[in-house]
């Protein structure tokens, strides 16, 4: 369940102390790429029903930007990266 | 059949046995000329208008669950046009000028209740933004009044006015506006389709999109491959996983709303009541529960069902705003899954694909434009040609420029 979140910094927190910025898939552009691309970045999503990435904001904890890999339909949530260890892996 | 006194006084004296159903269950013929995908109430408004006013008639629309299981039947049953931007006003007063003459079209009782709806503001900012949005709808025809908190006391004494960080200082009210019966709305457009010949076919989904040479060609579906001339969509909630069928890429994301119920009461509440300090709004049934809502969940979802921690958001809003709220039990909840556009505003246009047609993007204010929101697609897909006051919801706007963002909050859809 998507009440409970579990923080790789402050263990098992509800989603209240969360701010959730949305898809964590998309790779900003390089300033220079087309006005497409840009479009796409922007405006357009996958909206998958099933596994998605996501930025969460521990905003009323450690602060810090986390990707949570949730199911959108059973709202089971598979795992929590700190966001630069995230952006490290996928080396973004 | 026609509805009227008589035919209730001649049912009523043979035992309310001969009356018929409202709709055939219709099996699929193998094409039509326009399919329409999603039985919710802009999918049948959709065919309704197609048949009656376009002269469309070989057309089907397609329903994976029974009509009225999607978002017609998961809402507050708001209707209003109380908008600001050139590109929606005009749109919500078509669909309110429609709602006003909706039950004499359909000859059906959809419970039209021009109660008000009424915007409350708790700060001298917040008063001019609502002047501003007064003055707009004014500009376009439509009246609009600011009661003052003299005023307001007298008609809504129940408000907690004295709220340390909202206290109500008056509000923005629109007479017109008020609620109608969600299910009433779907039953009576999907009768009125059926007499002008409209196959409603339910419990069938649309499993893929068929193309040759670039066009659509049919769709195959649960009950088999079914061919048409020209596909509209109007899946809402689901709208990037129909689409994502024909490859088109969508500035949507699905979200869940949440709305409650509680216990029967006396009438109490006059009015649809919005708290502009949170985001909140009530109104009471005739049946006389109260029937509120607050913001959507935040995150993405496809279930429909809601999450505790907003439904105890909501409840504390409510509270703050009619502190006897407190003292009333909730009876259901309930949600739904909405198309959040990345503007908030909603989508009728063409797709890049020539006989494919797309209505999405109604975030959570699909209900009150089902009438023109059916108009305009009908137009759309009949003429092949916008209709004028539809001509702000394009595909395309987020590319060229001309985003509808009432809110103000940019292209963030859990913001709007």
């Amino acid at each position: 369940m998507a009440s409970l979140i579990t923080c790789p910094h402050c263990g098992v927190r509800p989603k209240e102390e969360f701010t959730i910025r949305g898809d964590a898939s998309l790779v900003r552009p390089a300033p220079t790429a087309s006005d497409e691309t840009w479009h796409d970045y922007v405006y357009v999503r996958a909206n998958p029903r099933g596994r998605t990435l996501e930025h969460w904001q521990h905003a009323g904890g450690c602060r810090r930007f986390l990707v949570v890999e949730r199911d959108t339909f059973t709202h089971e949530v598979y795992s929590v990266t700190d966001g630069a260890a995230f952006a490290r892996e996928n080396g973004k | 059949m026609r509805y009227s006194a008589f035919s209730i006084v001649k049912n009523a004296l043979s035992g309310n046995l001969k009356w018929k159903p409202q709709w055939r269950q219709a099996e699929p013929k193998s094409h039509y000329d326009v399919i329409i995908v999603g039985g919710g109430g802009h999918g049948l408004a959709t065919a309704y208008y197609l048949a009656k006013e376009f002269g469309v008639k070989n057309v089907a629309v397609l329903e994976k669950g029974y009509l009225g299981s999607g978002n017609v039947g998961r809402n507050t049953t708001i209707v209003r046009s109380n908008y600001m931007l050139p590109g929606n006003e005009p749109f919500y007063e078509f669909s309110m000028k429609l709602w006003e003459g909706l039950e004499r079209e359909l000859n059906y009782n959809v419970m039209l209740s021009q109660r008000g709806v009424i915007m409350l503001y708790h700060s001298d900012g917040q008063r001019d933004a609502y002047i501003r949005r007064g003055n707009a709808m004014w500009m376009e025809g439509v009246a609009a009044e600011l009661i003052e908190r003299d005023q307001l006391k007298k008609m809504i004494p129940f408000l907690n006015y004295d709220h340390a960080r909202y206290p109500i200082l008056g509000g923005l009210l629109q007479r017109r506006a008020g609620t109608a019966r969600h299910d009433a709305v779907a039953w009576g457009y999907a009768r009125g389709a059926d007499r002008h010949g409209v196959d409603i076919i339910e419990h069938c989904e649309v499993t893929a999109i068929r193309r040759e040479n670039g066009v659509v060609t049919g769709v195959e579906t649960t009950k088999g491959f079914i061919g048409c001339g020209k596909l509209a969509l109007a899946a809402a909630g689901n709208t990037s996983r129909v689409g994502e069928m024909a490859d088109l890429k969508l500035p949507i994301e699905s979200h869940v709303l949440q709305a409650f119920v509680t216990e029967g009461l006396k009438p109490c509440i006059d009015h649809v009541i919005v708290y502009g300090g949170g985001h909140f709004y009530i109104s009471q049934s005739d049946k006389g529960g109260l029937v509120f809502g607050g913001e959507i969940d935040g995150y993405t979802s496809y279930a429909q069902r809601g999450n505790l921690a907003t439904a105890e958001h909501v409840m504390e809003e409510g509270v703050t705003m009619i502190p006897g709220l407190s003292r009333v039990r909730v009876l259901r909840s309930w949600a739904g899954v909405m198309d959040m556009s990345m503007d908030g505003s909603p989508i009728i246009d063409r797709t890049p694909i020539d006989n494919l047609y797309l209505n999405c993007g109604w975030c959570y204010g699909g209900f009150k434009a089902t009438p023109a929101s059916g108009y305009c697609f009908a137009h759309l897909i009949a003429k092949n040609d916008t209709h004028p006051v539809a001509r702000f919801l394009r595909l395309d706007r987020f590319a060229r420029g001309y985003a509808v963002d009432e809110a103000g909050a940019g292209p963030q859809p859990n913001l709007h």
